[in-house]
């Protein structure tokens, strides 16, 4: 291990419990954001950024279930109840207040549905958060340098935007940066979907003329013009998609897709 | 002759009065027939919010503040729909002068008329430009939203080719009755209220003969009052009805963030019930004879639907906006959400019945299937195929566009809702994911055990 650099103990609910504390936050990592090996990397980053502002919080851990989300927007009603409300009784035995996740589907189904089911908790995204940090100027951004003149283009979350009207704190958190913001042709409330929400992310896609992440990435590569430049998300259905989009059209050299989280990492210099 | 305010009450009085009372009759008994197969949706409880929902209706409906999201069929569609609210005005006049036998009855408002009547001029004017651009948009230039699709057959094209020309003529015969009136005035001498800016400039196309004068005028007189009611009990059969629709349908839509979908109660119960073995479910609702009423999970066809969905459905204007934004239908996907509400209101007609004795609503006899539907007569695969409702993101594209608040995404929630929960028939994929789910608490095949390994050797710079 190299001396500057610090090995974090993720702390969990259960720990925090045990020791009569409870976290200021509540850490909702998500099951794309501890499963997914793409990304994990934003979860390790969104916690290296919790870890280097010093904010008091904690994780679930195994103690974790899937929220619901892809089994409701599947019709499966029944088994996105069972979902919440054993989700549910975890969340408020460690009588949780306030929910942070990088997960716009997450964020949406706890924020908006698990009221009706007795589970009521102010629900944040990070991009909210994050934006959050920047105003109160815990985060400086001080690697926003390398981003001076780099291309990089948001590509709204529907279950952020026009599910939840979220549209200006992801680019203000990328505005940080000093990059070049460019929008696609379609974006905020007239965005296009990535073509995984609606549990699409886990079926193949109906017969038609071509997928729809193919049609997003040709809007945001378009947008981005030639030469390099960022995808930035800040959903992990809509990583993935625009990952898949961006390899389909063979520009993985030139074009990177990232989540908000790690840009401000990378920024931050935390992820060296 | 005529003299201006003198009531003289004739023959034309008579029949106008008959004429005019058969028409609102008709159109009352046809939206009788509207409302009662709105009620065969299930109920919904709306009455939340009224300031807020007033406001709504306010911005969305009166103000048109989503059209505005496209601003040159905006400004188009605004000529025509300000030009409908004015014209009503004068439209209170020749019914007041119909039955009356007065001429221009709201003269005695002087300078008021006189700018009611020129304004009206003016927008009479725009309507017949913005109904001929419109028509050229559907017909010549073909915008790709209002000429394809599989639900544009037929009916729907000449539905809306019946409704620009008919607004056309309805504006003509206002004109012509206006310069022979304004001629007439001239040739006689007569003093005449109003000001009109646009037939001025056309009076002299007239000739001078009295008499046939007279003609024109009680002619485009007749036209445009019949036209009228001819219309009005046209649009019960027509998406024209919007214009009536817009405004309920405004006011009860979803005042909560567009990702809240409904919650079950029914289904929740049941699983505080299996969860906690001494959990007491409520008894369950009796119909008005006692009998539990056993509620379908989803919806299989339109009763299954709340009467607000199917409230969308008559307000639908098949612009097509929720369509042409509809990711999956951009890719050439079967889903169209357009499709889905007018499949809804065609379903519902079936069912229930036709607001007149034509059925025009019905686009589905005219023109070849291209969606293969089972024999089942249910809105549920009689009209609308699982492959379609598969094909939803539920990104909520529809539903942003949609210029009167319709919710596509709700029955096609409820829709899938049924082919799950009812019929198990989900894509096998996504029962793999529920499965998932089930065992995993997640929708892949990892187990939970491993949820948290993302944590391992993860590092920050220390700060010191």
């Amino acid at each position: 291990m190299e001396e500057n650099k610090r090995l974090v103990k993720v702390p969990t609910m259960a720990q925090m419990a045990a020791n009569g504390e409870e976290p200021e936050i509540l850490f909702w990592v998500g099951c794309a954001g501890a499963f997914d090996d793409r990304y994990k990397r934003v979860t390790r980053a969104f916690v290296q950024i919790l870890e280097h502002v010093g904010v008091k919080y904690a994780v679930l851990g195994t103690e974790e279930s899937c929220t619901g989300d892809p089994a409701k927007r599947a019709g499966n009603e029944f088994l996105f109840q069972m979902q919440a409300l054993t989700n549910i009784e975890v969340l408020n035995a460690y009588n949780v207040k306030k929910i942070v996740t990088a997960c716009p589907h997450c964020f949406n189904t706890i924020k908006n549905e698990y009221p009706d089911l007795g589970g009521n908790y102010e629900v944040i995204h990070h991009s909210t958060f994050l934006q959050q940090l920047i105003n109160e100027g815990k985060v400086h951004v001080q690697g926003g340098e390398a981003f001076k003149g780099k291309r990089i283009t948001y590509h709204d979350s529907c279950y952020l935007g026009r599910a939840n009207g979220i549209y200006e704190a992801p680019r203000d958190v990328l505005a940080a940066l000093d990059a070049d913001l460019v929008e696609m042709k379609r974006s905020r409330a007239n965005g296009l979907c990535c073509g995984a929400g609606g549990a699409q992310m886990f079926k193949e896609p109906e017969p038609g003329k071509k997928d729809i992440n193919i049609e997003r990435t040709e809007e945001a590569l378009a947008a981005l013009g030639t030469g390099n430049g960022v995808i930035a998300t800040a959903c992990p259905f809509c990583m993935v998609m625009m990952n898949d989009g961006v390899k389909n059209k063979e520009q993985e050299e030139n074009v990177k897709v990232f989540d908000i989280a790690e840009l401000i990492a990378q920024a931050e210099g935390l992820t060296k | 002759m005529y003299n201006e305010h003198s009531a003289v009450i004739g023959i034309q009085n008579i029949i106008f009065l008959l004429v005019a009372a058969a028409g609102i009759g008709l159109f009352v008994w046809q939206v009788r027939k509207i409302r009662k197969n709105v009620l065969l949706g299930r109920d919904l409880e709306l009455a939340d919010n009224p300031s807020e929902r007033l406001n709504k209706m306010l911005l969305v409906a009166f103000g048109q503040q989503k059209m505005f999201k496209r601003p040159l069929p905006a400004v188009l569609h605004l000529f025509v729909y300000v030009g409908f609210l004015v014209i009503n005005i004068e439209v209170l006049e020749i019914l007041i002068d119909g039955i009356f036998g007065t001429h221009r009855v709201l003269g005695f408002a002087g300078p008021l008329y006189n700018a009611l009547m020129a304004f009206n001029e003016i927008l009479a004017a725009l309507v017949i430009v913005a109904c001929a651009i419109f028509l050229w948009r559907r017909n010549v230039s073909k915008v790709p939203r209002l000429a394809n699709g599989v639900e544009m057959r037929a009916w729907p094209k000449m539905d809306a080719n019946v409704i620009l020309i008919t607004e056309i003529v309805l504006m003509l015969a206002l004109f012509a009755f206006n310069i022979s009136d304004l001629k007439l005035a001239q040739l006689t001498g007569r003093e005449m209220a109003g000001s009109f800016p646009v037939s001025g400039a056309f009076v002299n196309l007239f000739g001078s003969d009295p008499a046939t004068l007279h003609t024109i005028e009680r002619v485009g007189w007749w036209i445009h009052i019949l036209g009228i009611l001819a219309f009005m009990n046209y649009l019960p059969s027509s998406k024209h009805f919007h214009i009536i629709m817009a405004f309920p349908n405004v006011y009860f839509s979803k005042l909560l963030p567009k990702g809240k979908f409904t919650t079950n109660p029914a289904i929740t119960h049941e699983i505080k019930a299996m969860l906690d073995p001494s959990y007491q479910p409520p008894a369950p609702e009796t119909d008005a004879d006692g009998n539990p009423i056993v509620q379908r999970f989803g919806a299989k066809d339109v009763e299954d639907l709340t009467w607000k969905q199917l409230m969308d459905s008559y307000t639908c204007t098949e612009c097509g906006r929720c369509t042409s934004v509809c990711p999956a239908n951009i890719t050439g996907k079967l889903l169209s959400p357009r499709k889905i509400v007018m499949d809804t209101r065609d379903r519902m007609e079936e069912k229930g019945e036709h607001p007149a004795i034509f059925r025009p609503n019905h686009y589905k006899e005219m023109g070849v299937e291209r969606v293969t539907v089972t024999e089942e007569k249910t809105l549920l695969r009689g009209y609308v195929t699982p492959e379609e409702l598969w094909a939803c993101t539920t990104c909520n594209a529809c539903v942003e566009a949609c210029p009167v608040n319709i919710d596509q995404l709700s029955t096609i929630m409820d829709l899938r809702r049924f082919l799950v929960l009812e019929e198990s028939a989900a894509p096998a994929s996504l029962n793999a994911m529920f499965t998932n789910i089930e065992n995993n608490g997640a929708p892949w095949a990892f187990p939970a055990s491993d949820r948290f390994n993302w944590a391992d050797e993860l590092y920050v710079p220390s700060k010191n």
